[in-house]
């Protein structure tokens, strides 16, 4: 019950992005379409649990003082192996997101994670946490791609439905603050209805 | 098991111990992509000049020539033969003039001097605006133009290329890009 819990909260309770509006740049930066959103979500996601996994196994052997240059370290290390094997084996992806990977080191969910949770939490409590953080910030990115895609571009995924250019500005950086903007109200909505 | 002390010693020896540990598994990853990532880069370019020049039937890349610019430095060629007749050239060329950063393409020409196709290698523009450079309604104006008789330059420029829409600086950015690749040609006495 309580896994299930760890798991869930990062879906809407503790969204990284709707609720916790954590992870914010490469969120707008990488959402233009559905697919570059996804990947982005995927590979945050992969950085997400390696960290947790070690920065949990090795918290008791970490000195409270130097905790953060050794989180940083964990998740850089991440971080530079998924963007080796994305430019080993994904290329097209590695070329849309390339620059924006590196970022990950910096993103605010990791480290927040790493010492919010990881940090304090065993092994299996910081897999289920990442996985379901991980999981809530690719569906977040997912969702708001395929939003930007579908009214910006008249497609999804890649697949258009409308010939011509659909609302440009959603491509745009602007388009993106409107269209997160746009999600949270919603979400709120959604859980203020609820409750 | 009992946190660890924040004493000098543990500090330094768990630091150095995570960093070894990080830096011999970075190692190991970095290795064993190298290959990978090699061939995807090699893979990208072959498909490039597959993609720009007419059918042939050598190896352009093994037969590659670094011709200058005559602007201080080099683009690369790949001949094109088919039958050891030399159907075309692929041109890796560049601009600098790009809204954001470099744009790196390959223009293939034919035998006569006339374009065959281009295909973008590299760029950072504008997703949704400069990004089109690389759909068939911008590129495929260029296809079968001859730089010797059309001039290579969007319409404001008194040229015969429609620009982009709102990406007027990409398109002459691109324009910029194709007429480097023609004068490099001409300047090696290729054409």
């Amino acid at each position: 019950m309580n896994q299930l819990k760890n798991f869930t909260k990062g879906f809407i309770k503790e969204n990284p992005i709707l609720v916790l509006v954590l992870g914010t740049c490469p969120t707008l930066a990488t959402t233009s379409s559905a697919i570059n959103g996804l990947g982005m979500g995927i590979a945050t996601t992969f950085v997400l649990i390696g960290s947790n996994v070690f920065v949990s196994l090795l918290s008791s052997l970490i000195p409270d003082k130097v905790r953060i240059p050794a989180f940083i370290v964990i998740i850089a290390s991440f971080v530079t192996i998924v963007d080796l094997l994305m430019q080993a084996y994904v290329p097209s992806l590695y070329e849309t997101l390339g620059i924006f990977i590196p970022l990950i080191v910096v993103n605010c969910i990791i480290l927040g994670r790493a010492e919010a949770f990881a940090s304090k939490n065993n092994v299996f409590s910081s897999l289920i946490d990442a996985c379901g953080m991980g999981l809530g910030f690719t569906a977040a990115l997912g969702l708001l791609g395929a939003f930007r895609e579908l009214v910006g571009s008249g497609s999804i995924f890649g697949w258009k439905f409308i010939s011509g250019d659909g609302i440009l500005v959603f491509i745009l950086a602007p388009g993106a603050f409107l269209a997160l903007g746009y999600l949270i109200a919603l979400v709120n909505r959604i859980k203020n209805h609820n409750s | 098991m009992a946190k660890t002390e924040s004493s000098f010693k543990n500090m330094v020896i768990s630091l150095t111990l995570i960093s070894l540990i990080v830096a011999a598994g970075l190692g190991l990853i970095y290795e064993s992509t190298k290959g990978p990532i090699e061939q995807s880069v090699l893979n990208k370019k072959i498909e490039a000049i597959k993609q720009v020049v007419p059918e042939f039937n050598n190896d352009p890349y093994s037969e590659m020539l670094r011709v200058p610019t005559g602007e201080g430095d080099s683009l690369d060629v790949y001949p094109a033969k088919m039958n050891d007749n030399t159907v075309g050239y692929a041109v890796t060329t560049y601009t600098k003039n790009g809204f954001s950063g470099d744009i790196s393409l390959m223009v293939g020409f034919k035998a006569d001097g006339s374009i065959h196709n281009i295909a973008v290698l590299e760029q950072k523009e504008t997703p949704g605006l400069g990004t089109k450079m690389d759909e068939p309604l911008f590129k495929d104006q260029f296809k079968d133009k001859n730089p010797a008789e059309t001039v290579i330059k969007v319409k404001n420029d008194g040229g015969q290329i429609d620009a982009i829409t709102s990406a007027t600086i990409s398109s002459r950015a691109f324009c910029e890009a194709v007429q480097r690749a023609y004068n490099t040609l001409q300047e090696g006495g290729l054409k």
